[in-house]
């Protein structure tokens, strides 16, 4: 049984035709839109590629940038065949072109949704990827006298001023390791010697944090240094004050940001989708519409339009059949191949 | 002899008058650019007013609003005098405007050279405005429990980090207030004691920078406090650093940033003119050349245009004997009243 038969009288077919060239355009348009998404969000993601340990997370911007391309060339194709399709005597040249294009245009749609999915699924893994750049960032803060590290100072920095976060999950993540360099600590100090002999690895830890963690919105001036000693500092008592730092840490800062950035991509993603899916559905009834017309001398008769010829099962078990056919052709093109090379072999013992 | 004669045939009119009412929807797109610009750089003033003086003055942006939808009325309205002018039917009611018009326009003109150089001279009184602005929020700083100042330290701490600078002229004119509140003191403490006995209005004062003037950039981490003594700190020598905090002092930054935005807008405002002059001329063409038509039924005969019926000097001694006329033409109307009076009393 065919699969969702709609019957087309002429007026309908011309109206679909026109209908479906003025949604072309529009399908078009939105292709662009993706495209220029897709550009958008890579182009963050690379901003902050520094701090980012794999790049998996460029899938999605990958995949909306090509499908957002390729819809653009299959919408102008949807619109060519719609504008001949009113014209039956140039409509028969797309015969042969239409079924592998309605393939390729269902695949690559697709790839929309996959994209959608995968910006979800691929939160851990951009979380997991964000720990250990920020954890390999701050371990590197104190190298600006390195080559390939001198500007993770910087670019830490700023990241913490510009997403108001401290620290890796919060600011005890500066407490763990030496963020000042050797370069500008005094040895011969007592207390530089103590702290350094306080801990197995030699390292100068020490309870304070860079000032990029200072929150401007406090009442009082930054306290960055002896930030877990109550005395050291006047009406002070770490337990109590919240404003001094900045108290989110930056990873979760970059993701929500992220997945902030995402979210609002998600529904134009899917807008899109649905778009170019009604365009294929709609051309796919004008094709079926239209092959009722070729070779008729009358092009105003009543055709029927449908999606599948016949039921989806036997439309598998037919392409099945077909894909088999092609490879026992390749096969027996290759035993045909193989025979004449082995025949001037027989030949020759016998001559010889 | 008319200035910058032109002779006109049907197809010629035809086409000044399509290329005018083009050229004047163009203006109207200008005048609504120039509108936007006004409104941009009043929201910007805003956005710092709390950095200014009390005075400060929105002048210029409410001047380049008014003259941006003023642009758009007249270009419109010329518009529609270039549209109505291809059929004589149409053009015969605005034949009386055309030169009132004309004249409008003129002084428009004028007006918006006057905005461009506004545009230009409004940095000095800025710079005014600036410099008092953040010496009074500077001293504000620590007044985070003021109602009205308690959001001062967050405004220059955010405007220190956005515009890169530090302090007034530069970053000495935080050693010269007390930037640290009395809460935040202990005056217990010896270090507190010698400090505020050290100067006559008993200010907490020190060689010390907020953290909002630390610079990113810098190989070390930031020195904020005794930023001038070289021993406090191991390997530092203040004279040679260079990259520990912003050299640059936020008057400079804020009017070198205000200073752009408006230099921006004076050349818009120029090249704006310059369509507006163009305009002005061609419908001036336009009106000259339907009114000198030699033979008046026939549409499709030949016309002559131009901008000025008689020379510069003519047209400019002319205009200065009708005034006298008019002003000669009031006195003796006065003179005829004191005589009627004169004879009624």
């Amino acid at each position: 049984m065919v699969l969702l038969k709609i019957k087309f009288p002429f007026q309908k077919r011309v109206r679909l035709a026109q209908g479906l060239w003025l949604l072309s355009w529009v399908a078009m348009f939105s292709g662009a839109i993706t495209f220029a998404m897709g550009v958008f969000l890579k182009t963050e993601l690379h901003r902050r590629s520094e701090v980012m340990h794999s790049m998996d997370i460029h899938i999605v911007p990958n995949l909306l940038m090509a499908v957002g391309l390729a819809s653009v060339g299959i919408n102008i194709c949807a619109g060519k065949v719609c504008q001949d399709s009113l014209d039956p005597s140039r409509f028969p040249r797309w015969k042969t072109f239409l079924p592998p294009f309605f393939c390729f245009s269902v695949f690559i749609t697709s790839l929309l949704l996959v994209a959608m999915i995968l910006s979800f699924a691929l939160q851990p893994s951009l979380e997991e990827s964000l720990k250990i750049g920020l954890k390999n960032g701050i371990r590197f803060y104190k190298d600006t006298d390195t080559p390939g590290r001198c500007f993770q100072k910087e670019t830490i920095d700023r990241l913490q001023i510009e997403f108001q976060c401290c620290g890796n999950t919060n600011y005890r993540d500066w407490f763990e390791v030496q963020w000042i360099s050797n370069r500008y600590l005094d040895f011969t100090s007592k207390e530089v010697k103590d702290r350094v002999r306080s801990n197995v690895d030699g390292r100068y830890l020490l309870d304070g944090v860079p000032f990029s963690c200072c929150n401007p919105a406090s009442p009082r001036p930054c306290i960055q240094y002896s930030l877990l000693d109550n005395s050291a500092h006047y009406n002070y008592e770490y337990q109590s004050e919240e404003l001094n730092l900045y108290n989110r840490g930056c990873r979760q800062a970059l993701v929500n940001y992220y997945m902030g950035l995402m979210n609002t991509i998600g529904p134009c993603v899917l807008f899109d989708f649905l778009l170019q899916m009604t365009i294929l559905v709609s051309l796919r009834y004008l094709q079926t519409a239209m092959e009722g017309v070729i070779g008729q001398e009358n092009v105003e008769i009543e055709t029927e339009g449908y999606i599948l010829e016949k039921g989806v099962k036997e439309t598998l078990l037919e392409t099945k059949e077909k894909m088999k056919k092609i490879l026992q052709f390749a096969q027996v093109g290759d035993a045909s191949a193989v025979t004449p090379d082995t025949q001037p072999d027989a030949e020759k013992p016998a001559t010889a | 002899m008319a200035l910058m004669k032109v002779k006109f045939d049907l197809k010629k009119r035809v086409k000044l008058a399509q290329m005018l009412w083009l050229m004047y929807w163009f203006s109207i797109m200008a005048g609504v650019l120039v509108f936007s610009m006004g409104l941009f750089f009043k929201i910007e003033l805003r956005k710092r007013s709390e950095l200014m003086d009390n005075n400060e003055s929105h002048f210029v942006p409410n001047i380049l609003i008014g003259v941006g939808l003023l642009a758009c009325f007249l270009s419109a309205s010329g518009g529609k005098i270039c549209y109505d002018s291809l059929d004589s039917t149409k053009f015969v009611k605005w034949k009386s405007i055309v030169k009132p018009f004309l004249i409008c326009c003129l002084f428009f003109n004028i007006l918006l050279i006057v905005t461009a150089a506004m545009c230009f001279a409004m940095r000095i009184p800025l710079e005014f405005t600036l410099a008092e602005g953040l010496k009074n929020g500077m001293k504000y700083y620590k007044d985070t429990d003021t109602p009205g100042r308690c959001y001062m330290k967050r405004t220059l701490d955010l405007m220190q980090m956005e515009f890169r600078c530090c302090g007034n002229n530069n970053y000495k004119d935080w050693f010269e207030i007390q930037w640290v509140s009395n809460r935040y003191l202990d005056f217990s403490s010896k270090g507190v004691k010698d400090r505020i006995s050290s100067n006559v209005d008993g200010k907490y004062l020190m060689d010390g920078v907020p953290f909002s003037c630390c610079n990113p950039s810098s190989p070390r981490p930031c020195i904020q406090q005794q930023i001038t003594n070289n021993s406090a700190h191991y390997s530092y020598d203040h004279y040679t650093e260079e990259l520990n905090i912003w050299k640059r002092g936020c008057r400079d930054a804020l009017v070198s940033y205000y200073g752009g935005m408006m230099n921006t807008i004076g050349i818009l405002v120029l090249m704006v003119t310059l369509l507006h002059i163009a305009v002005m001329i061609g419908l001036q063409y336009v009106n000259t050349s339907l009114s000198t038509l030699v033979n008046p039924e026939d549409p499709e005969s030949e016309s002559e245009g131009w901008i000025l019926e008689k020379t510069v000097k003519e047209t400019f001694t002319d205009i200065m004997a009708k005034m006298k006329a008019m002003g000669k033409g009031n006195q003796v109307d006065e003179g005829a009243n004191e005589e009627a009076a004169a004879t009624v009393s």
